[in-house]
């Protein structure tokens, strides 16, 4: 009695969590696992239809399309939103001035609302009168349709995630090269360790839980991406941006199928929590 | 002082909840009948002050003509978002009386998502002056399940304004495709940023426009059973080929993909595209939305045309609601949408309120007494040069209409591709985009049974 009124506060404070949890995290989970199973219009009773909706999602046109786009989307995301925020850290870490303006710049667009962020690019990518082409005109160099064509339209997306992103990401990382003992790296330089052998032999180990953790919530991150293609794209041109997310959102509210836009999520759910459940015993095995 | 701060809090929600109330309270039912309260949908937004007032001045008016029935409006814009409408039912949010597009009719009533009114039907006033093959298109197995609001046709919208400073006759608009290609050749030729002939690509709209232009040259999206696709046609591929040709060797489409509904009507808004395909609510919605000059619009029959999609829009009552309620909502729709020379047939306030009156953007009751006396009465009242939209009243009457594929939305995400890959790529194969749309067409449909 004595041990729950003296946790009292911390019990308060762990059930209204639960309750935040239960109401927005795991009910529309469960519910959206009951709906993947069922045929519904929301007004009728639904009825059960076993793997049906699978097999409809898996049958879609654009299912094969919307996951090698996915796959792709995070690969390059990757390549952009995971090397890019943590060089900048590094950058960040090393300069003796400026360095809270500097990191009040970094983190900036993240402070913007999406639409806007999204918007904004929308302009810088406008085959006229856009920032991009502009800027390209004045090197001299011809104009690239950006969104409008199938070959560059992905990649122009993962400029914009990464651009909206990186703010987040490079605190994070900046936050952890900050907790590295500086013994460590003027016993390194006692060595006669270079900037690059520092960063490989102290900076990169010491960082390690971090960049492991950051690359599993990037992927889980940039496997749902849904409002760069649905605000710039529309999914084109043929197809080369519709990513899973977005065709989810095509089977619920343009078509009104929500079974089947539920079978596509729990796909994508399952695809994930097996990435996720590989990569902590990756790095459980690791840290044995 | 703690406590009359607290009771001053609980005052001021008190009075704040009151006030939240959208209409006033019905006067009571004569002898003892059941007092009802309807929500009704497409109340106008906060900004457009003088429709709303005009919208607020009815509901007052409907009320007091209807002892014991309460009107409670809402302002969602749009009034039907395909995102909140299943949610809105489930969750008992849906207004008594909501507006459908005829793109979700076949959805909705296959989904068991509005009543069935068909008793009514008898009392719904001018009913039978709606034309039958718009109300045809609201009936399922016999049944019917909502009332015709507007319906259109698709015709030719032009800048009469561009035409006349690119050397173009504006009372003499194309008439067929070899036409168009010319005049959007001059168009595009006015300098930078003017673009003869605009089209959509994607976001299911691209799609939607294919199935406007392949019906506009008499092919069809489906085989008349709708069991397999049909648009690997020749009609299919002149759609394709013209479009091509007029982006990639004539210049005149502008170099930028057109991604959703509001895209193309920005740029025809701002005055520097010369034509799109589309009915007459693309100018009321171009002037009214996105800054149009109404003086600048015309329209004119769908060249070289020998159908034309259905559009429009139809009323219908939540599967919900009582009798009681279905009773009012059909009242509500008779005083505001179906009466000559009330509510939005009230064209002299129109013109008052300085809406663009003249337009033709309704041919709900064709040529029935009560379209008559509509058309006559918007004659008489037009705000803007009526003659500007004549061709398309001409030509609209003799094209007959085409309802949409089923699996409508399914079929534009399939069409979207081939729209944007003419569009975007130079070197598109119109073959293989076509064949290759159709594979999915009919795999798709196969699955659906």
């Amino acid at each position: 009695m004595g041990i729950l009124r003296r946790n009292l506060t911390a019990y308060g404070f762990l059930c209204a969590a639960l309750f935040c949890f239960t109401v927005f995290a795991w009910y529309p989970m469960v519910r959206e696992f009951v709906l993947s199973f069922q045929k519904t219009d929301l007004i009728n009773p639904p009825t059960w239809v076993g793997l049906d909706n699978f097999k409809a999602a898996v049958a879609d046109p654009a299912f094969g399309e919307a996951w090698l786009n996915t796959v792709e989307f995070t690969l390059l995301a990757l390549l952009c939103g995971y090397a890019v925020p943590f060089v900048v850290a590094l950058v960040l870490n090393e300069l003796r001035h400026a360095r809270a303006y500097l990191r009040f710049v970094v983190y900036l667009p993240v402070m913007l609302p999406p639409i806007v962020a999204v918007l904004l690019f929308r302009w810088f990518y406008d085959p006229g009168p856009g920032l991009f082409n502009q800027v390209l005109d004045f090197f001299h160099l011809p104009p690239l349709a950006w969104l409008d064509s199938s070959s560059t339209a992905l990649i122009s997306l993962v400029l914009v995630s990464t651009w909206m992103n990186m703010g987040s990401a490079t605190l994070i990382y900046l936050a952890a090269l900050q907790n590295i003992p500086p013994e460590l790296y003027e016993a390194a330089e006692l060595d006669g360790a270079g900037i690059l052998k520092r960063i490989r032999h102290v900076t990169i180990p010491q960082t390690r839980l971090i960049l492991l953790l950051m690359l599993m919530l990037q992927i889980v991150a940039t496997m749902q991406v849904f409002i760069e293609p649905y605000m710039l794209t529309g999914g084109g041109p043929e197809n080369a941006t519709v990513s899973v997310a977005y065709l989810m959102y095509q089977f619920a509210f343009s078509q009104m199928n929500y079974g089947q836009a539920g079978a596509l999520g729990m796909m994508l759910m399952f695809a994930l929590l097996l990435f996720a459940a590989f990569q902590l015993r990756t790095t459980r095995e690791d840290r044995a | 002082m703690r406590r009359s701060t607290g009771l001053l809090l609980v005052s001021v929600l008190g009075v704040s909840a009151t006030a939240c109330g959208s209409s006033e309270p019905a006067t009571p039912a004569p002898g003892g009948a059941k007092a009802v309260t309807i929500t009704v949908a497409c109340q106008p937004a906060k900004s457009a002050p003088k429709e709303r007032k005009a919208w607020d001045d009815d509901v007052a008016t409907f009320m007091k003509a209807h002892p014991g029935v309460t009107v409670k409006s809402t302002d969602q814009q749009p009034c039907f978002d395909p995102k909140t409408f299943g949610p809105k039912l489930a969750g008992g949010q849906m207004e008594t009386v909501f507006v459908v597009p005829v793109t979700n009719y076949a959805d909705v009533i296959a989904q068991g998502q509005a009543l069935d009114i068909t008793q009514y039907t008898s009392s719904i006033k001018n009913w039978n002056d709606l034309r039958p093959d718009v109300r045809e298109l609201v009936t399922k197995d016999g049944k019917v399940y909502g009332v015709p609001n507007v319906h259109y046709s698709v015709g030719l919208v032009y800048n009469r304004a561009l035409f006349t400073k690119a050397g173009l006759d504006p009372d003499s608009p194309p008439k067929t495709w070899a036409e168009v290609r010319e005049a959007a050749k001059k168009i595009a030729g006015l300098g930078q940023g003017y673009v003869g002939y605009g089209e959509y690509s994607g976001g299911n709209t691209g799609g939607w426009h294919f199935t406007q232009a392949i019906y506009g040259r008499g092919g069809s999206i489906l085989t008349p059973d709708n069991k397999q696709a049909a648009f690997n046609s020749p009609e299919g591929k002149a759609v394709l080929q013209n479009l091509h040709d007029m982006r990639w060797v004539d210049n005149s489409m502008g170099n930028k993909l057109l991604v959703g509904w509001e895209s193309l009507m920005m740029a025809m808004g701002s005055g520097k595209v010369g034509m799109m395909l589309g009915a007459p609510d693309v100018v009321t919605d171009v002037v009214n939305k996105f800054k149009g000059n109404v003086d600048d619009y015309g329209i004119t029959g769908f060249p070289e045309a020998k159908a034309s999609l259905s559009g429009g829009e139809a009323f219908m009552i939540n599967p919900k609601a009582t009798p009681e309620e279905a009773k009012a909502g059909l009242e509500w729709i008779d005083f505001r949408f179906n009466t000559v020379g009330k509510g939005r047939f009230d064209f002299a306030r129109g013109k008052a309120n300085g809406n663009p009156v003249g337009v033709p953007d309704n041919d709900v009751y064709g040529a029935s007494p009560t379209g008559k006396a509509i058309q006559e009465d918007r004659v008489k009242n037009a705000s803007l040069p009526v003659d500007h939209y004549q061709p398309y009243v001409e030509a609209a009457a003799t094209i007959p209409p085409k309802a949409e594929p089923v699996h409508a939305q399914e079929l534009y995400a399939i069409l979207d591709v081939a729209m944007s890959g003419v569009l975007s790529r130079e070197d598109a194969g119109i073959d293989e985009l076509l064949a290759d749309a159709e594979t999915k067409a009919n795999a798709m449909l196969a699955a659906k049974g």
